[in-house]
């Protein structure tokens, strides 16, 4: 018996309120897939065919440390999405994707999904404010970051103040 | 505009009778929380009467000799032992000098001043608390007041934010609190490494993925000023309405009794019309950027 993985992509979040004929066509650039805790679901520096629409489970963005070991940048639950560098050229992951617990995804294919988007820009365009927006907010997440908050200026703030 | 009319006034009558005087109080225990975080259990000196005081509120605690720093209580207002608790961040001369007292030690406690969280008032609603570091403790008091009277409140949501792992304040608390019914504690850093397998990111990306009802809810905030602007901006996406946000605005209190003008933003003097104000009273002046 065949199914369809399309009951799947209506309910996740990020591509919530396409239209019908959206979700049948990008359906078939969808997989299943599930990852073990600890597995590298993509590595710095492959080919970036592919992202991820998370259904359960933890997964985390790491980087290398300039003095050795790595660094997690940022961690993505249930319905986030992991990747956009399969969008843009060179098509190349900045970053590792690990499984921080068991997780459950649909992986979508990247190049599938291009090819889809040139057939139908109108959906290419839906697609691109979507990721677009998510890029946004992962910027403005990480200017948060790099302000370091709570920091030593904090005596400006609040609880302590002299 | 800013609303320029007069503060209402506090909820309750719990100016002291001599407010530019200090008491004397003993630390009966002190405990280290994070590299530079201590918490300081305070007991009166004999003779000295016990201190009420309500969730939100601040001390002005002296270390003598050096001076005095505006502190928020972060215990339960309930407890039964009488004692204060106040953390306290080393960031200058007096939270310094305050860090190298020690248990049997005494300093001197004005107090309580300012606004409180409007426990009363949010009764019925679902509550989501977002602390920024060391904004967990002028909190903390809220959230006790929350879980001792837990029938009042629907579904609790404490979201913590840290500068990475070994900063977490009060994590033995927050794991406890995260495992009561009808309590969800997310705890969120800003850099960890590959052991780390909580949230990391900025705190406010954590409010999307809270299960607190758009409609029903009241936000408590307290952090550095413009994670609280970021954190107010998602609440808001999530259907949070501004009379429901409440923030804690604590700054350069020096005489705590509206005086110095040393906190004065705007119309208000901080100290006795705040700290704790609804986000719709003060917005005006939360967004203005300062020179």
């Amino acid at each position: 018996m065949t199914t369809t993985l399309e009951p799947i992509l209506r309910k996740h979040p990020f591509f919530d309120g396409l239209t019908d004929a959206d979700y049948a066509l990008i359906t078939g650039c969808a997989k299943n897939v599930r990852f073990r805790k600890g597995e590298t679901l993509a590595r710095e520096g492959d080919s970036a065919d592919q992202f991820f629409l998370i259904r359960e489970g933890r997964v985390s963005l790491d980087f290398p440390a300039p003095h050795g070991g790595r660094v997690r940048i940022q961690t993505l639950d249930a319905g986030e999405v992991a990747g956009y560098s399969w969008l843009m050229p060179p098509f190349v992951w900045q970053f590792d994707v690990v499984a921080v617990t068991d997780v459950r995804a649909l992986e979508m294919n990247g190049g599938c999904l291009r090819g889809k988007c040139d057939e139908d820009p109108r959906l290419g365009y839906t697609l691109m404010q979507r990721f677009s927006q998510l890029m946004a907010d992962r910027l403005a997440g990480t200017r948060l970051q790099l302000l370091d908050l709570y920091g030593a200026r904090e005596e400006s703030g609040y609880s302590a103040h002299e | 505009m800013s609303d320029l009319s007069p503060s209402p006034a506090l909820p309750f009558p719990l100016q002291t009778v001599a407010p530019w005087k200090p008491e004397p109080w003993v630390i009966a225990e002190r405990k280290e929380e994070t590299a530079g975080v201590f918490t300081f259990f305070l007991e009166p000196r004999d003779g000295c009467a016990p201190m009420t005081f309500l969730p939100g509120q601040f001390n002005m605690l002296y270390s003598f000799g050096t001076g005095e720093s505006a502190i928020s209580h972060s215990g339960d207002a309930e407890r039964s032992d009488g004692r204060l608790v106040h953390t306290i961040r080393r960031v200058g001369n007096v939270t310094n000098s305050l860090a190298r007292l020690r248990e049997g030690e005494t300093l001197g406690v004005r107090g309580p001043f300012g606004t409180a969280w409007p426990m009363e008032e949010m009764r019925g609603r679902d509550l989501v608390f977002v602390a920024g570091g060391i904004g967990l403790a002028p909190l903390r008091p809220a959230i006790y007041h929350a879980l001792n009277h837990r029938g009042d409140y629907g579904r609790i949501t404490i979201l913590a934010g840290a500068r990475n792992p070994a900063e977490v304040l009060y994590p033995d608390e927050l794991d406890e609190w995260g495992a009561l019914e009808g309590v969800e504690v997310h705890v969120t850093v800003d850099r960890a490494t590959d052991t780390w397998t909580r949230n990391v990111g900025v705190v406010t990306r954590l409010i999307p993925r809270a299960g607190f009802s758009k409609d029903n809810a009241a936000a408590l905030i307290c952090g550095p000023e413009i994670m609280m602007r970021y954190t107010v901006a998602e609440l808001v996406k999530r259907g949070v309405t501004h009379d429901h946000i409440h923030v804690t605005m604590e700054r350069n209190m020096k005489c705590a009794v509206a005086l110095c003008g040393h906190c004065q933003l705007g119309s208000e003097f901080l100290c006795k019309d705040g700290p704790v104000y609804s986000f719709d009273r003060i917005r005006f002046w939360f967004e203005q950027r300062e020179c």
